[in-house]
């Protein structure tokens, strides 16, 4: 417990907000970075993990091989990736700007997987009464996904992105590995300098960061959640809040 | 007027839903096909707004062979109405069913404003506009359907089975409401069913189905009651059945009445001299 308390009193000194202080401080610094990464990771991932997602969502086509090519995505450990990513990126880019784009690449291999799931089976879980009605109505396949389709699977697709953005927060600490900032700075200086304090303080930091996103994402699954539709509430994720849905239901 | 040309389906498994059929619907006429599940009745129904297409064969409305049409246009010029109302659950009442209009780009206000008006034309409350789907009964989002099946004002209306996962009250209710609509609207309707007192009382041609989509027999509810073309037609409309056969039977005093009775002697109907059967009122 003293570790902790140490740890808190670290965290809540205000010398470690201090503009101008001796990397890797100060505290805000790092944590804007972290989120930077995250933000461009989880953006980039989104770009390639959405659309196809959609695509085979949609039309069902190329759902296995997706499937095993996306598990085995998850299956690489993102430091080794990392560094392997480096020693390619090495022939290709200069030496400075390699970490932070083999690291945004190791990250977004880690977005993709769990952005790609829940696209499509988001998609793949709406009524196929209703879709085969919007297509009888005389819909286009383009209005079916973006009328009928997207606003059903909305909570399954935020739910997807939200546990990659988890994923990523979490991973992200990685970066300083290779010389870059972020929350995992302050860890692994601590780690250098023997200062528990640091080290635990920078886990928190990276906890507290992962729950509070966490918390907006479910905020935002709750709003998306198709009005008229109570069954299709977002799945939850812990067992507090699946009692609360069931005393509102 | 709806044409089919030698129509032949095989789905890609090798099922041969349908083979050479050829067939005419006369415009603002009711035609029930009717018969057992995977007779081909809904894959023949299906084919007309393209939802399926055809292996080989045509099919014309008024002429026009619409394997030439848009199949989006084609779709929105046709109205539609299916078994499990197919509704968009996310969206309002009223928005439902304004979707082919709003899909015209029709603005939002005058869409809605003829929404309002068709549910009334349908027998529904406009207090219900703003709900949602999920929030209304069973009849009631079959009368959602139907008027959003109407919401183009279509010539041509295609209903698969609507009624049939409704309570038989709520169905007797929607039929002869639908009966209603259909004296005042004349639509050409194609209405699938497989059930045969269902097709009888809504139809002006009745066309019964063998497996494979070959035509039993086709006719009006009365030739087809007073002449089953075979057994399967006979055993289909009840007539082999002790507990309902239905016949016709006229008898002098009734002011020259054709009743339709069941098996029990009981009269379920009279007969009109259009051939339509007029449905007796349920006794308690």
């Amino acid at each position: 417990m003293d570790l902790f308390e140490s740890a808190l009193r670290w965290l809540l000194d205000s010398e470690n907000y201090r503009a101008g202080s001796r990397s890797p401080l100060p505290i805000q610094d790092r944590l804007v970075e972290h989120l930077t990464y995250t933000g461009i990771s989880v953006l980039a991932a989104a770009l390639i993990a959405l659309p196809l997602g959609f695509f085979i969502g949609h039309t069902g086509r190329g759902r296995q091989l997706v499937i095993s090519f996306t598990g085995a995505m998850r299956a690489l450990p993102t430091l080794g990736l990392l560094f392997f990513l480096l020693m390619v990126l090495d022939d290709h880019v200069s030496f400075d700007r390699a970490p932070l784009i083999g690291s945004v690449i190791a990250l977004v291999i880690l977005a993709i997987p769990s952005m790609l799931a829940g696209c499509y089976a988001g998609l793949e879980s709406v009524d196929r009464t209703t879709i085969d009605a919007a297509r009888a109505n005389g819909m286009t396949e383009w209005q079916i996904l973006r009328l009928v389709e997207i606003p059903l699977a909305l909570p399954l697709i935020v739910g997807g992105i939200r546990s990659a953005v988890l994923q990523v927060i979490a991973t992200a600490t990685i970066a300083s590995y290779v010389g870059l900032g972020g929350l995992g700075r302050i860890i692994t200086s601590g780690i250098g300098l023997y200062d528990y304090d640091r080290i635990l303080g920078g886990a928190l930091l990276v906890t507290a960061l992962a729950l509070s996103v966490d918390a907006l994402f479910a905020l935002l699954q709750r709003a998306t959640a198709t009005r008229g539709l109570a069954e299709h509430r977002p799945a939850r994720r812990r067992t507090s809040k699946s009692a609360d849905t069931a005393a509102r239901a | 007027m709806i044409e089919f040309e030698s129509v032949t389906k095989q789905f890609p498994d090798g099922t041969v839903a349908v083979e050479d059929f050829s067939f005419t619907l006369p415009s603002r006429k009711t035609t029930v096909f009717v018969g057992s599940s995977g007779c081909g009745k809904t894959t023949l129904l299906r084919m007309i707004n393209r939802m399926i297409e055809p292996t080989s064969g045509r099919i014309t409305i008024d002429g026009d062979d619409i394997a030439g049409r848009n199949k989006v246009e084609l779709r929105r010029s046709i109205g539609y109405v299916l078994q499990s109302s197919g509704l968009l659950p996310h969206r309002r009442v009223v928005d439902n069913v304004a979707t082919v209009p709003l899909l015209h780009g029709v603005k939002k206000s005058q869409a809605r404003a003829e929404a309002m008006d068709l549910l009334d034309k349908v027998g529904l409350d406009r207090g219900l506009a703003r709900r949602y789907p999920r929030q209304l009964s069973g009849g009631q989002q079959q009368r959602v359907g139907v008027a959003r099946a109407l919401a183009s004002d279509p010539n041509v209306l295609l209903m698969d089975e609507p009624f049939g996962a409704v309570d038989p009250i709520v169905r007797a209710d929607l039929q002869s409401e639908l009966n209603r609509l259909q004296r005042e609207l004349g639509k050409t309707i194609v209405f699938v069913t497989h059930d045969i007192d269902e097709a009888f009382l809504l139809a002006d041609q009745v066309v019964i189905f063998r497996k494979g989509g070959v035509i039993a027999q086709a006719g009006t509810p009365a030739e087809i009651l007073a002449a089953p073309a075979d057994d399967f037609v006979a055993s289909f409309v009840g007539a082999d059945k002790g507990k309902r056969t239905l016949h016709l039977q006229q008898r002098p005093d009734d002011d020259g009445l054709t009743l339709v009775v069941d098996g029990d002697g009981r009269p379920i109907g009279v007969l009109r001299p259009d051939g339509a059967l007029e449905k007796q009122a349920p006794r308690p």
